[in-house]
């Protein structure tokens, strides 16, 4: 009888210490979650100016760079997959790599042969654990991405584009990386990143209108400088994006393993009491049989 | 849009916003060597080299913005400047990275 109140104690001990662990890594979350946001804002003048310029080149002059040719024939993909580094983020990593899959499958489908790239130590072990290849990782920082590893993924990407198919290239790349929506909303989503798709902005106002530059030194050389950088630029987006988005999926994860953890002192409480209020019935009436017995004789 | 001679500048970083107000000039170092910017200019799309810009802001004291490498574009002016990394040095406190 004391034994089974003993371990219920026990429980409600665990699962109250565990809830406070959940409960700390929530508010972390929650309180990531706003520099993360913020940081996605803060980028944006970098993207928004470099996007005006690349399309202010492109609707000009007839952009013929490497960068956005379209290879006829496409043998190989790269895929970059952006993941978490850590765990306790719910379904985050996995539906990423779910997206990531489902993509690889339409790729082979279209008779590619599939390169990956992956960013977060969950990629990783995912394909470590499958035994799949992959070209490159980075770990580390999944959840505070600096702009040095974002040209440096960048810089990896371009020049796998720009190899030969022969000397391991890959004649198109794509991104698997999680958009943040809003706090509640999350989407896994797929973005191609090579060959450039150069949106040219639409003129809305004729305020709007691109005026016609002069280049220094010339069109081609500015071309050179800026795609790059608009790739790094997408890139480093897809990173705070992603962050944000494993961020808001931990805090919501450890929302709800705190509410159940709530729920389960609850229910192990109700459990103790009973096991008590059942000692003490069985107590009363052994003492009350014995005062009878007593009486009796 | 400024039209009463002045220009509107505008210092990005990749990260952050670095500084932004109206300025009476600009000037950048190229690839082809430097280069002034005052109102009026015409549009232009330059690669910045690594190196210190100077804007002369219409309120206040010169700023010194040392970048590494980069953009920048002016129409009707507006000047943006793109820039991988910058520092604002002199007179205005150093942005933290």
């Amino acid at each position: 009888m004391g034994a089974q109140i003993r371990v219920y104690r026990q429980k409600i001990a665990s699962t109250t210490s565990t809830r406070k662990i959940f409960k700390a890594m929530e508010l972390i979350a929650t309180s990531r979650i706003g520099k993360a946001r913020t940081r996605v804002a803060a980028a944006l003048p970098y993207a928004n100016a470099i996007t005006r310029a690349v399309s202010a080149v492109s609707s000009q002059s007839e952009i013929d760079h490497p960068l956005t040719t379209e290879h006829g024939e496409v043998r190989r993909a790269a895929v970059l997959v952006l993941t978490s580094d850590r765990g306790l983020a719910g379904s985050y990593s996995a539906s990423a790599l779910k997206q990531a899959e489902g993509l690889f499958e339409k790729l082979r489908g279209e008779g590619k042969e599939i390169q990956a790239y992956l960013v977060g130590r969950k990629a990783q072990a995912y394909f470590d654990f499958r035994g799949r290849d992959y070209e490159k990782v980075w770990t580390g920082g999944t959840d505070a991405p600096e702009f040095a590893t974002a040209r440096e993924i960048g810089e990896t990407l371009l020049e796998t584009f720009l190899r030969d198919y022969e000397d391991g290239g890959a004649e198109e790349i794509h991104v698997v990386y999680t958009k943040f929506r809003s706090m509640v909303v999350q989407e896994p989503s797929v973005m191609r990143l090579l060959p450039l798709e150069v949106v040219e902005e639409e003129v809305t106002q004729t305020g709007d209108l691109l005026p016609l530059y002069e280049y220094e030194p010339d069109p081609e050389q500015v071309l050179d400088a800026l795609l790059p950088r608009y790739i790094e630029s997408r890139i480093f987006a897809a990173l705070l994006q992603a962050a944000a988005s494993e961020l808001a999926a931990r805090q919501r994860a450890m929302k709800s393993a705190g509410d159940n953890a709530t729920e389960l002192i609850k229910k192990y409480t109700r459990l103790r009491n009973t096991a008590r209020q059942a000692e003490i019935t069985q107590e009363l009436s052994e003492i009350v049989a014995g005062a009878d017995a007593l009486n009796a004789s | 849009m400024a039209t009463h001679g002045e220009l509107e500048v505008e210092i990005v970083a990749a990260d952050h916003f670095v500084w932004s107000g109206p300025a009476r000039s600009v000037n950048a170092r190229t690839t082809n060597g430097q280069i002034g910017i005052l109102p009026g200019h015409t549009p232009i799309l330059a690669i910045l080299e690594a190196g210190e810009l100077s804007v002369e802001p219409v309120n206040g004291d010169r700023l010194e913005v040392g970048v590494d490498g980069g953009f920048f574009s002016v129409d009707s002016n507006r000047v943006v400047i793109v820039a991988d990394n910058a520092r604002v040095g002199g007179s205005v406190s150093p942005e933290a990275d």
